[in-house]
């Protein structure tokens, strides 16, 4: 029981970084309907500006406003300059993955040059080797500051989303373009905000994550993978969706490592994901899509 | 004028005079290459001949049938392994590659199902996945990969008491040659024109009698096999494989391949093989700098010429067509 409890807290851990990777990715995708494969990337680089900062000694909350705002940026310069641009000539789908991928390699390429490729570890202030123990499982101090992070992150795109003005914008952005415009909602300035807001979730994480592990140029690829299927899983166009899968990934794959095989946890995770999809195609809180001939 | 008389001369494979002049002259430059370039230049060509036949393959699913798979590189591990165990165990060139390319296709079939409900994004996660789970397996399960040494595989007996590099040129350059036939004839077919009704739009094939499950299911089927053959004798021309060369990176450069070649198209398959092989050599001493340069080619093509280096290559041609008037 202690053995279950204790490796479901190590998932939800786990799972509250893949929440706030798969939130960013959502939220884009509902906006603009494009898959950020470069989501992954833009935190690698904002989480390398970190690194500079803190290796240069600054304070930490200076670096972590650094880096939100390069990857802030990063993603809208992306939406305007290169996305603007191709979907007014039409791009579909695929040629929107494409683009992203595109940047995820330019991104990959800049990062090697500019850092390495060696390994490093980033100075943290909170540490992982710190626990306390709660009733009756011990939870290191990084893993409670990872999930306050996904609380704070998950909880503060909720109110934005929901209760302010521009989250009503935002929604009737992605209901319907041409009517948002139509009655007069600024909608590039709505959906660069989106870009902004999602890159930003996403180098939360990264900031989060890069302790526990060494800090390269593919460290965010894993991670990223995870946050897609947990989008996947729980519905491309659904937030609460994002969230929910996201945990369920994580307390599963912690689950699998501890009782079954340590090995193929990974993959197992991706298999889980094949099976939901294959029995119910649009993710668990998923809206079904109609298409029209 | 350009004017197609019957179907028979829709379907041939190179209708104008001049086309089959430049075929006749691509093939000399084909067959000559080995006497005239150094070592290194015949290897690189082998290198494009066998890469062209994974991208066609990619591209028969990208392009085609418009079903995005980011799991190439478990095909190409399917691939590579199953020829590497057949070869080991003693058989032929020839049946060891066709094996291969019938375990990858299976593998393809099975990968296939889920095309049957998943669309876009949501097919794109299942076959990453599908891919990364392949890598992982073959990671973990030593008996499969050959432990930690990797798998070796025998060398190619020359033919014609050819030099071992211009052989292996010729062989890789023939069945290159083939692949390009049956993908002509493939995509010129009634199997071609319902695997784009596919592309175009499924539910509408549907209506017009395109069995959806059969189609999409070959498609993944003829793509893997493609697949699984570029894994065997790119195998081969490495001759020891490990499975950590299969990673989501080489999925991503077929993908890339395919992109920057020109979707939907035999002649760009094999200009994108060329283009990402000979990109990384180019820059050989700014390795870094490699993938930059495919971001970079991927947005210029995507934005200002959606048909990729065979879009370019249409509208020369076009231009020397109409000439002088524009």
């Amino acid at each position: 029981m202690e053995r279950l409890l204790q490796y479901a807290l190590t998932g939800l851990s786990a799972g509250s970084l893949y929440a706030l990777v798969a939130l960013g990715i959502v939220l884009i995708y509902r906006s603009t309907r494009v898959l950020n494969f470069a989501h992954g990337d833009i935190a690698t680089v904002a989480t390398f500006v970190a690194f500079t900062m803190l290796t240069r000694r600054l304070p930490f909350w200076a670096a972590l406003g650094a880096s939100l705002l390069t990857g802030a940026l990063v993603g809208v310069a992306f939406y305007l300059v290169v996305l603007v641009r191709a979907q007014r000539r039409g791009a579909n789908l695929l040629g929107m993955v494409i683009l992203t991928l595109g940047l995820a390699l330019i991104i990959q390429g800049v990062v090697v040059y500019v850092w390495g490729a060696e390994p490093v570890s980033l100075p943290f202030p909170i540490s992982d080797t710190r626990t306390y123990s709660v009733g009756l499982v011990v939870v290191s101090q990084l893993s409670l500051a990872t999930m306050a992070a996904g609380l704070l992150g998950s909880v503060g795109l909720y109110v934005l989303v929901q209760r302010t003005r521009l989250g009503l914008a935002m929604r009737a952005t992605s209901e319907n373009l041409m009517a948002a415009q139509t009655l007069g909602i600024p909608t590039r300035l709505v959906l660069s905000v989106s870009w902004a807001v999602a890159s930003a979730l996403g180098v939360v994480a990264g900031i989060f994550l890069a302790p526990a592990l060494l800090l390269d140029p593919f460290f965010m690829l894993d991670p990223f993978l995870k946050g897609f299927a947990a989008a996947v899983l729980g519905g491309l166009n659904s937030l609460p969706g994002a969230v929910v899968g996201a945990l369920i990934l994580g307390v599963a794959e912690s689950l699998t490592g501890a009782y079954l095989t340590i090995q193929f946890k990974n993959t197992l995770a991706f298999v889980i994901i094949i099976v939901v999809l294959l029995v119910r195609p649009e993710g668990l809180l998923g809206r079904e899509f109609k298409e029209r001939v | 004028m350009d004017l197609v008389e019957s179907y028979a001369e829709d379907l041939s494979f190179a209708r104008k005079r001049v086309t089959r002049v430049l075929l006749g002259l691509v093939g000399a430059a084909c067959v000559v290459l080995p006497w005239i370039a150094a070592e290194y230049v015949v290897f690189i060509a082998t290198l494009i001949a066998l890469y062209s036949i994974g991208v066609m393959g990619q591209n028969i699913l990208i392009g085609y049938t418009g079903q995005i798979s980011f799991g190439q590189a478990g095909f190409l591990a399917i691939g590579a392994f199953a020829f590497g165990h057949a070869r080991g165990w003693g058989a032929p060139f020839l049946l060891a590659l066709a094996a291969a390319g019938v375990a990858a296709a299976l593998a393809g079939v099975v990968v296939g199902f889920p095309s049957l409900r998943l669309k876009g994004p949501y097919l794109a996660i299942a076959t990453l996945g599908f891919g990364v789970a392949v890598y992982q397996i073959f990671v973990n399960w030593e008996t499969l990969s050959g432990g930690r040494a990797g798998l070796a595989i025998p060398k190619l007996q020359s033919i014609l008491g050819l030099p071992a590099a211009t052989s292996t040129y010729y062989v890789y350059v023939l069945l290159l040659a083939a692949f390009t036939l049956a993908t002509s004839n493939l995509v010129s077919s009634y199997v071609g024109r319902a695997l784009i009704a596919i592309r175009d739009s499924d539910i509408a094939a549907e209506v017009n009698g395109v069995n959806l499950t059969r189609y999409k299911l070959l498609a993944f089927g003829v793509s893997s096999f493609y697949t699984g053959v570029h894994g065997a004798l790119y195998a081969q021309v490495l001759g020891h494989i490990e499975p950590q060369i299969f990673n989501i990176l080489e999925s991503i450069t077929l993908f890339v391949a395919v992109i920057i070649g020109g979707i939907a198209s035999i002649e760009g398959s094999i200009l994108g093989a060329a283009f990402v092989l000979l990109v990384p050599k180019v820059f050989a001493d700014f390795r870094e700098m490699v993938p930059v340069v495919y971001g970079v080619v991927i947005l210029i093509v995507l934005i200002f010429e959606p048909l990729g280096l065979y879009g370019r290559w249409l509208k020369t041609r076009l231009y020397f067509q109409l000439w002088p008037f524009r």
